[in-house]
């Protein structure tokens, strides 16, 4: 990460808004990559954009604030039915369901970061884990709100801008969620370089030195919590406008955990490693599952083994050593 | 009143285990006190209550005349209540100047700001070059702190405390573990902390002792058993029974 960021500034100095426009080209290759090799099924990459919001959202707290969670799915659930019931109750103007969906997810992450920053080490971990169920557990029992195990449907928004109308072939619903990944990428590249990310990320490093420059750590964790409810909230409005139904896997431990692994996989503190874990692990999930139905998880746990062997920080630092191997850089910047 | 740090009759106690005892001192501007003792004299507890760490089990503490008894670490460090470690803490992935820098943005309020670029804002920029620059590891600026010497850190762990615009600054063993011949840049930095603030430093090598501090505290099991110049520290007979006899032992192989 250190070699990252580093590289990062030195292009910041050249060019103020370098790494911003690396983000949004990035993104719109990855988008164009995508429409390329899965023509036909945009309603993956659709999901696939949503799920990567809410590992994004994760790398806020876990990567920069070293906050061990397993129950971070429950801010994109709540979101995605706060979305979900608030289309069906009339408002259906989908910038406006993104913002439903923001808010709920920052309240949501407020509340839920109140509680388990409070703690540290395992006890953090557990907590975190119990928020997790019990949502899960609300989800399942107030049917009335979240349709329980049947998922809320019927969820229906207007046209984008009162132009482009969600189609069956997910085209709209792919070009919107892009946008609004692309949109999000480069908020957060900015937020993560600015002084109050870098005492986030000095919180991560060492509580106590924070402390010691007369940084108060605690409400800084639950702010950066509600950000990245906020995020996980974008992730969960677009999951729910877009599917046009929630249901309980929204809200799963399943969905808590596989978005702990994305992270790892691609190397947790730095976004363009979540960008990327998320995308290499759903495509190769996607394959996978589709090639050989029965022994996909097998597979996808030796990538994870192989992953963790070769580069332990994550595909996105194994490609940084690669590429100063290569051009012969060294590996001090 | 022109103490800058009054200790009015201090204890701590872990359970049955009185680690400091009704210890009273005063600090005022420009003060460089040191404060030795054997191991296990209770030192670093006694910094620690002080800088917020601990709460005293019973009496009290004033900076400027204020009562800050009852405040956390960050209220201290705000006042300008600053210590640094005997080991090392450090924001070991960020680049020695981003450590620097978020002290002083920490301290100027910066860092509520959500969306400017970290460490390029002019003002913050010129501060940490010239800590930096002053404490002689400018070039060291760019490189993340896991990277970095013990020694360099020992300089960067001083740059920090000083980035805080410390009015009392405790100086846990400021040259523990750091390589012979980097010692002397340490002491350096010592000697030009600036001429207001008061320092308070534990240290065990009494030559460094000796050319830092106009005044000595010695503290032996929990108490405070000697206030005094340097010179008179050396003629007292309960210090060399307590302390100095170990001096031999105390000091730091070459």
């Amino acid at each position: 990460m250190s070699s990252l960021s580093t590289l990062a500034k030195t292009s910041d100095r050249a060019f103020p808004f370098a790494a911003e426009l690396m983000g949004v080209l990035s993104i719109a290759a990855l988008g164009v990559l995508g429409f390329l090799l899965f023509p036909d099924d945009l309603a993956f990459l659709t999901r696939l954009i949503g799920i990567t919001l809410l590992v994004l959202s994760l790398d806020l707290v876990t990567g920069y604030c070293g906050i061990a969670t397993l129950g971070h799915a429950a801010l994109f659930g709540v979101s995605a039915y706060a979305v979900g019931n608030a289309c069906i109750g009339g408002i259906r103007e989908p910038i406006l369901l993104l913002g439903v969906g923001i808010v709920a997810g920052a309240i949501t992450g407020a509340i839920s970061g109140a509680l388990i920053t409070r703690f540290r080490g395992l006890p953090q971990l557990v907590l975190s884990i119990a928020i997790g169920q019990l949502v899960a557990a609300l989800a399942n029992k107030l049917s009335s709100v979240t349709g329980g195990s049947d998922g809320l449907s019927g969820i229906t928004p207007d046209p984008v801008l009162g132009l482009f109308r969600f189609d069956m072939f997910s085209r709209t619903a792919f070009a919107f969620s892009l946008i609004v990944l692309a949109v999000v990428f480069v908020l957060l590249l900015r937020f993560v370089r600015s002084p109050f990310g870098l005492l986030c990320r000095g919180i991560r490093d060492d509580d106590l030195r924070a402390q010691m420059i007369g940084a108060v750590v605690y409400p800084r964790l639950v702010i950066m919590y509600a950000v990245s409810g906020a995020v996980a909230g974008v992730g969960g409005a677009l999951n729910a406008m877009t599917a046009g139904v929630v249901g309980l896997d929204s809200v799963s431990f399943e969905r808590s955990a596989e978005v702990l692994v994305m992270l790892v996989l691609g190397g947790a503190g730095n976004l363009w490693g979540a960008l990327f874990g998320s995308v290499v692990f759903q495509i190769f999930e996607h394959i996978v599952s589709a090639t050989n139905p029965f022994h996909w998880m097998t597979l996808v746990g030796l990538l994870l083994i192989a992953i963790v062997l070769f580069a332990p920080r994550g595909l996105s630092q194994g490609v940084v050593v690669l590429w100063s191997k290569v051009f012969r850089r060294g590996g001090r910047p | 009143m022109t103490d800058l740090l009054a200790l009015d009759k201090v204890s701590r106690a872990f359970g049955g285990l009185r680690v400091n005892e009704n210890i009273s001192f005063r600090l005022a501007p420009g003060d460089r006190v040191a404060l030795i003792g054997p191991n296990g004299a209770g030192k670093t507890t006694l910094v620690n209550v002080i800088s917020g760490g601990f709460a005293p089990t019973s009496g009290t503490l004033h900076l400027e005349g204020d009562d800050i008894t009852r405040l956390n670490i960050p209220a201290r460090v705000q006042r300008g209540l600053v210590r640094t470690f005997q080991v090392t803490r450090l924001f070991a992935t960020l680049t020695a100047a981003d450590n620097v820098a978020l002290a002083i943005m920490q301290r100027r309020g910066l860092t509520r700001r959500f969306f400017s670029a970290a460490t390029n804002a002019p003002e913050v920029r010129t501060e940490w070059e010239q800590l930096l620059g002053t404490l002689g590891i400018a070039h060291l600026a760019r490189i993340t702190v896991s990277q970095l010497a013990y020694g360099q850190q020992r300089l960067l762990e001083l740059a920090i405390g000083l980035a805080l615009n410390p009015k009392v600054l405790l100086l846990d063993e400021p040259a523990a573990g750091v390589p012979h011949d980097e010692a002397p840049k340490i002491l350096e930095a010592i000697e030009r902390l600036p001429a207001d603030i008061a320092v308070l430093m534990i240290e065990h090598d009494m030559d460094l002792v000796f050319r830092f501090a106009k005044r000595v505290l010695v503290l032996a099991n929990g108490r405070l058993i000697f206030e005094g110049t340097p010179q008179a520290v050396t003629a007292d007979p309960e210090v060399r029974r307590a302390y100095l006899g170990s001096y031999a032992d105390a000091r730091r192989p070459a």
